[in-house]
C-alpha cells in the first residue's frame, strides 16, 4: 500500500509525462461523455422547450416526472441498458454491449432528463418575458422554440455543462454496460475504481487529478463565455 | 349602465387600408371579477384614437382584446368584419416596456422580418427611419429607454401593420425621445396605418389624437373627437381626469 504522498508524486509524474495509458483513458472518457452530452442536448433541449411553452392536460405530472428523472440511479440505468443490449435482450442483435456506444447510450439516458428539466425552467422564465410579444407577432410553435433556444443559448450552456459533469463523473452505468475493458471501454471513473481496488493509487490519483482539472476547465470556459455574454448584454 | 357614444367614421386617407372597428357587448372577467363591462365602440377606418383613463380603468386590457391577444368573456370585436383573433397578423403592438430579444439591434428587426416572411433588405431602411442605423450591430439590451422603444417601433413597423397599437410607449421617456416616437407614429399614420394609442400624457394626447375613448371603471364613458373631448369633456370623470383630480 502506497502512502498518499508517494501516490500523489507518482500521479503527478504520470500526468506530466503524458503516460500513454492515461491519455487513452482520458480521451475515451471525453469522447463518451461529450458525445452523450451532445445527444442528450439534441433530445433534452427541444423537450424542455416544448414543455416550457406548452399548456396541456397533465403538464403538472410531466413536470414531476421530468424532475424525478434527474435523479435516475446510474446503476439502474446501466442495468436497464444492459438488459436491452445483452444477447438475449431486444437490441442484442446490434452487438453493442461492452462497447463505447453502449456507454454513450447509458450516459445519454442519464443526462437527457437533466438537460430537459433544467432547460425547461430556463426557457419557461424567458418565455414568460417574451410570450405576449411572440403572440402579437403570431409566431408558430416552431418559431417560438427556435427563438427561445437561441436567446437562452448562454444559459443553456450551463445546462449542458451540468449534464457533462454528471456524465463524466458517472461510474455505475458505464461499468455495467462497458465492462471496464482495458484499451476498449476503460474510462476515468471505472479505471479509478479498478486501480483503487488493486491498490494502484498512483494511476487512480492521476486520473482523479485529470478528472478534477477537466471539471474545473470546462466550468471556467463556460463561466468565461457567460461573463462575456453578460458584459455584452446577451444574457 | 353607461352608453358609449358613437362618433361618425373618420375619413380614410387615399390609399389607406380601411380598418373600421366594431365592438359589441364586450365584457371581460378576470379571476371572477368583471374588469370590462358591456363595451360598445365604433372606430373609424383611419386616424389615431387615444384610449385614456385612470390607472386600472382597463385601457391596456382593452388594447390586448382589440389586438386579439386576449379572448373576451362575452361580446364581439371585429376589424372590418374580421374577428380580432384573426386580425392579429395584420396588426402590431408596442408595449410600454419594450421586449427586446437578446440579440443585436439589427437581429431584432431581422427576426420579425423573417417571422413574417418579409424581405430582410427592409431592415436598414427601418433602422434608418427610427434613427438607429448607427447602432445596428450593438446588443439591443444596451440601448437607452428611448432607443429601445424606437427599436420596438421599428420592429412593429417591419410587419407593415394595418393597425398599430401603442401601450404607453413614451412613459418614463425624456421629451426628446417622446417627440421622436410621436414623429415616427405620425408618419406611420400619414402612410395609412390605423393607430390606437394608450397614454396618460395630456400634451401627447392633444398632439396626436383624432378621437378619444375615455374609460372609467371598465366602462367606455366617453368617445368623442379630440377637438371636442379636450375643451368640453361630457362626463364628470373625464373633466376630473383632465384637470388632474383624483377619480374614484
Amino acid at each position: 500500500m502506497q502512502s498518499l504522498g508517494d501516490a500523489l508524486g507518482l500521479a503527478l509524474s504520470l500526468v506530466l509525462s503524458g503516460d500513454a495509458d492515461l491519455l487513452e483513458i482520458v480521451a475515451l472518457s471525453l469522447q463518451v461523455s461529450l458525445t452523450a452530452t451532445f445527444i442528450a442536448c439534441l433530445i433534452g433541449l427541444p423537450i424542455g422547450a416544448l414543455v416550457a411553452i406548452g399548456r396541456f392536460r397533465g403538464r403538472g405530472a410531466v413536470l414531476i416526472v421530468m424532475n424525478a428523472l434527474m435523479g435516475l440511479p446510474p446503476v439502474v440505468v446501466g442495468l436497464l441498458v444492459y438488459l436491452h443490449l445483452s444477447r438475449s435482450g431486444p437490441l442484442g442483435f446490434l452487438g453493442l454491449l461492452y462497447t463505447p456506444t453502449a456507454m454513450i447510450i447509458a450516459q445519454t439516458i442519464l443526462i437527457a432528463p437533466i438537460v430537459a428539466a433544467l432547460s425547461r425552467q430556463v426557457l419557461e422564465d424567458l418565455h414568460g418575458e417574451y410570450a405576449e410579444q411572440f403572440r402579437s407577432l403570431c409566431l408558430t410553435r416552431l418559431q417560438t422554440v427556435q427563438a427561445l433556444l437561441w436567446d437562452a443559448r448562454y444559459s443553456l450552456l450551463t445546462v449542458g455543462l451540468a449534464g457533462f459533469g454528471r456524465a463524466v463523473a458517472e461510474v455505475g452505468a458505464v461499468i455495467i454496460v462497458g465492462g471496464n475493458i482495458d484499451h476498449l471501454t476503460r474510462v476515468m471513473t471505472t479505471a479509478i475504481a479498478l486501480e483503487t481496488s488493486k491498490g494502484d493509487l498512483a494511476l487512480a490519483l492521476a486520473l482523479g487529478i485529470v478528472l478534477l482539472v477537466i471539471a474545473l476547465g470546462v466550468n471556467a470556459a463556460v463561466q468565461s463565455v457567460r461573463m462575456t455574454a453578460t458584459r455584452q448584454a446577451y444574457v | 349602465m353607461f352608453e358609449a357614444p358613437v362618433i361618425p367614421e373618420a375619413q380614410a386617407l387615399p390609399g389607406n387600408k380601411p380598418m373600421p372597428l366594431t365592438v359589441r357587448g364586450l365584457m371581460l372577467e378576470l379571476g371572477g371579477a368583471r374588469v370590462l363591462h358591456d363595451l360598445n365602440l365604433d372606430l373609424g377606418p383611419a386616424g389615431c384614437t387615444m384610449i385614456m383613463g385612470a390607472n386600472g380603468a382597463g385601457k391596456s386590457l382593452l388594447l390586448k382584446l382589440l389586438h386579439g391577444l386576449m379572448a373576451p368573456t362575452a361580446g364581439t370585436i371585429e376589424w372590418a368584419g374580421t374577428p380580432a383573433a384573426q386580425a392579429t397578423k395584420q396588426q402590431a403592438l408596442v408595449f410600454q416596456k419594450p421586449v427586446l430579444l437578446r440579440r443585436s439591434v439589427a437581429a431584432n428587426v431581422d427576426f420579425v422580418l423573417k417571422a413574417r416572411g418579409k424581405n430582410r433588405s427592409k431592415r436598414d431602411a427601418l433602422l434608418d427611419h427610427v434613427g438607429l442605423a448607427h447602432k445596428a450591430k450593438q446588443p439591443a439590451r444596451l440601448l437607452s429607454g428611448g432607443e429601445a422603444q424606437r427599436l420596438a417601433l421599428a420592429r412593429a413597423l417591419a410587419t407593415d401593420p394595418d393597425v398599430l397599437f401603442l401601450d404607453e410607449p413614451t412613459a418614463s421617456l425624456d421629451p426628446a425621445s417622446v417627440l421622436a416616437i410621436e414623429g415616427i407614429v405620425s408618419e406611420a399614420k400619414a402612410r395609412g396605418t390605423r393607430v390606437i394609442f394608450v397614454t396618460h400624457d395630456m400634451g401627447q394626447a392633444q398632439r396626436m389624437a383624432d378621437d378619444v375613448v375615455f374609460l372609467h371603471g371598465g366602462h367606455v364613458i366617453e368617445h368623442s373627437p379630440a377637438d371636442t373631448f379636450f375643451p368640453k369633456p361630457q362626463t364628470q370623470a373625464a373633466r376630473d381626469y383632465l384637470q388632474g383630480r383624483i377619480i374614484v
